[in-house]
């Protein structure tokens, strides 16, 4: 594994080494010393031309878990807007000497355009590429769901997760249909017609347009973000008929099977897909999930920059 | 006194063996086998000897973007893929909106000298779709333009769609629609379906160049005026252009290259060289456009030669400028996909690249077949011959081939405009 652009370059065995190895890395996160040598010396960018400034920190955060130097390259402004192109930034990048380039951008396979030119020779992490994945999200919703649904090291045979929301725009949801679907979990798409891809039912999913039909059967639930400019675009009426059909409330919350759990990438919207009493209830798991977001990014940086070096640190 | 040429040993598109002398900027006699003295011999053996091919849509940059391309290198790429006549579209900076843009296209056109450059006007004023642009002055200037089309835009507004196919019918011209309704294509990427789906590129359904094509087809109807529709790529506008001519209507449709060969697939590596408009389809449109071309449902093929400069293609998909290069590949293309498939013979490719578009062009002086005292248009193709697309090796000023590196069967061996001899292969 040279770069981590899509689930799709991923094999099953190489998607279970990342979530087995951000096991064992989570206790360094648990212990008291917070740090491991391992990746000292090696410089790390953080290209985030798009803002997220939680998916960059849990990066950085994970990145300096593993003693890299960091440099955070906000090109939000910057790339497009101010007329630098891609390619410069990437050359700029290499001339600076980046072991790996984290890249978050609005335009969907700019991960991938980055790997595929000459530019730069580092290693190159989608931290979301406009409308088509975003890896790093779906392995850390995996191992959340694994943690509390699944055992160690197996993969999610049986399980059964609903992503609810706007699939059509979502590299979240792309990125997590492929991931969890390889390992063996079941999953239900629930979104109103608006939102779905043209041609979806060729996903190996089941799909739904009514929420309270498959909540009651589900093990996990994941509300999407929405995003308001969605209702100006018409893809629905207005944000109280959006929550009415398809927000994660109180009365949806009583209706899931008792260990059932409810994630969420964020930021939330609270008050549009998912109530206040949802996030905070004792079924939400979103706060791990940014736990574990770190532990999975360590994983990840660590396959990819450490390669073969043994991972041994004592706990 | 010009240069006398005898092609010697060449098929004809009608399948007999035959040399042809060209003097004077004439076809001077056809036969089994010439005399050669007094004449330079152009070897053509193993060859297919067509008329000279006629492009209906080319895009030549100049003026505004000459580091893209210009009226010269256009013609040098041109002859290079066996062109003898080109049609500039209007979309550069200035627009071709007025008889000055024109008639400079024009005239940059006859300095180069290797191909008849004719201008397409815009239909409207800086192709806005609003008001319509100088059509007359256009019609009757130097340039004698006979093709009016927004290209990259489409007239969307029935209206103004409307008095367009109306008003120029005094010209005896034709509107060439680019067929794309703009709210259901607004930032679409590339063709909606499974793909576009995948990897979360904006879609553009087939239905939004469908229903430009139905309505225009019905406007044009309603008021006896010819209308052409430009690069029809999808199984459904073949359909509604089968329907239409059955019905013994006045339309005209055009294929590139391209859409007879690339598909969508290509968009998974988000390689930009492969970013065009309108975008690749599926391989049943594609076997959809091919079958259309034989059964000449479609009329022609045209190459939609849209240079661009490096920078705008070396970049993220969604930033990129759509277009690909045509002209020097078209020939071959067209030879891969129809000859070599077995759907069509060199005489329906002689009509379909040369006849049609020079009668739906008015281009009066092109698309003669080759026979004693027609215009010494003539293009030699060798069709069994094969090369190597190299980008670095273009006429072109640009280089978005999206066959760099592929091995395509159909050489192009000589170029002849006007008798004189435009391009010669390995000169």
């Amino acid at each position: 594994m040279r770069h981590l652009l899509s689930i799709a370059d991923l094999s099953k065995i190489e998607a279970l080494s990342i979530l087995n190895t951000a096991e064992t890395l989570s206790r360094v996160s648990d212990g008291p010393m917070k740090k491991l040598p391992t990746l000292r010396g090696r410089t790390i960018v953080n290209l985030f031309a798009e803002d997220s400034t939680r998916t960059r920190i849990s990066f950085e955060a994970a990145a300096k878990r593993l003693s890299a130097d960091v440099i955070n390259f906000s090109a939000k402004g910057s790339s497009v807007s101010k007329g630098e192109s891609l390619k410069d930034t990437a050359q700029t990048l290499q001339a600076m000497g980046a072991d790996a380039v984290i890249i978050r951008h609005s335009a969907s396979g700019a991960a991938q355009t980055l790997a595929d030119n000459q530019w730069m020779s580092g290693s190159v992490i989608n931290a979301g590429d406009g409308t088509h994945e975003h890896p790093s999200q779906a392995l850390l919703d995996a191992f959340t769901i694994r943690k509390h649904l699944g055992h160690d090291g197996d993969d999610l045979t049986g399980i059964r997760v609903a992503i609810i929301g706007d699939i059509l725009h979502s590299r979240v949801a792309r990125s997590n249909v492929l991931l969890l679907t390889m390992l063996g979990a079941h999953v239900t798409l629930v979104a109103p017609p608006t939102l779905l891809p043209v041609g979806v039912e060729s996903w190996p999913v089941t799909i739904s347009y009514d929420f309270d039909q498959v909540i009651e059967s589900v093990d996990a639930v994941m509300m999407l973000r929405i995003q308001l400019e969605r209702m100006s675009e018409m893809f629905f009426p207005n944000a109280r008929e959006y929550s009415r059909y398809f927000g994660l409330n109180k009365d949806r919350l009583a209706k899931m099977k008792a260990n059932a759990i409810v994630l969420h990438p964020g930021p939330m919207n609270r008050g549009l897909e998912i109530t206040a009493d949802s996030a905070d209830s004792a079924r939400s798991v979103i706060l791990e999930q940014v736990t574990n977001g770190v532990s999975v990014r360590m994983a990840i940086l660590y396959l990819l920059l450490a390669g073969s070096q043994e991972l041994e640190f004592s706990l | 006194m010009t240069e006398k040429y005898l092609i010697q040993g060449g098929v004809l598109a009608n399948g007999t063996q035959s040399d042809v002398a060209i003097a004077d900027g004439v076809i001077t006699q056809v036969g089994g086998t010439l005399d050669a003295s007094g004449y330079t011999v152009i070897n053509a053996r193993g060859s297919i000897v067509l008329p000279g091919l006629v492009d209906l849509h080319t895009h030549l940059r100049e003026p505004g973007k000459e580091d893209a391309e210009t009226v010269l290198s256009g013609s040098k790429a041109a002859a290079k893929g066996g062109f003898v006549a080109i049609s500039a579209m209007a979309n550069t900076t200035p627009v071709a909106d007025t008889a000055g843009v024109v008639e400079q296209v024009f005239r940059l056109g006859q300095e180069a000298g290797l191909v008849d450059v004719f201008p397409i006007g815009a239909v409207t004023q800086g192709l806005l779709g609003e008001n319509l642009s100088d059509i007359g002055a256009m019609a009757d200037s130097a340039a004698r333009v006979r093709i009016f089309s927004d290209d990259g835009n489409c007239v969307s507004d029935p209206l103004v769609m409307r008095r367009a196919l109306e008003y120029v019918k005094k010209f005896d011209a034709v509107i060439a629609q680019h067929a794309q309704e703009p709210r259901l294509t607004r930032g679409a990427q590339m063709n909606e379906g499974l793909v576009s789906s995948q990897i979360g590129l904006k879609g553009w359904p087939a239905i939004a160049e469908e229903a430009i094509i139905a309505r225009d087809i019905l406007l044009a109807d309603h008021v006896q005026a010819r209308l052409h529709i430009c690069h029809v790529t999808t199984a459904g506008g073949v359909e509604i252009i089968r329907w239409a001519k059955s019905r013994g209507m006045s339309v005209t449709a055009e294929v590139t290259p391209h859409h007879l060969l690339l598909t969508d697939e290509l968009a998974r590596s988000y390689n930009p060289i492969y970013k065009v408009n309108p975008p690749l389809r599926t391989e049943k449109d594609v076997m959809a456009l091919r079958e259309a071309l034989a059964d000449g449902t479609i009329d022609i093929v045209a190459t939609d030669h849209a240079p661009h400069a490096t920078e705008t293609k070396e970049c993220e998909w969604q930033e990129a400028s759509f277009g690909m290069l045509g002209l020097e590949t078209a020939l071959s293309i067209v030879n891969l996909t129809m000859i070599q498939s077995g759907l069509t013979d060199w005489s329906t490719i002689a009509t379909r690249m040369s006849a049609t578009p020079a009668a739906i062009g008015r281009y009066v002086n092109h698309g003669k077949d080759i026979s004693v005292g027609n215009p010494g248009h003539v293009t030699v193709i060798n069709p069994t011959a094969t090369y190597r697309v190299d980008r670095d090796l273009v006429a072109s000023k640009s280089r978005n081939t999206p066959f760099h590196g592929t091995e395509l069967p159909g050489v192009v061996g000589a170029t002849f405009y006007n008798g004189a001899l435009t391009y010669r292969a390995g000169a």
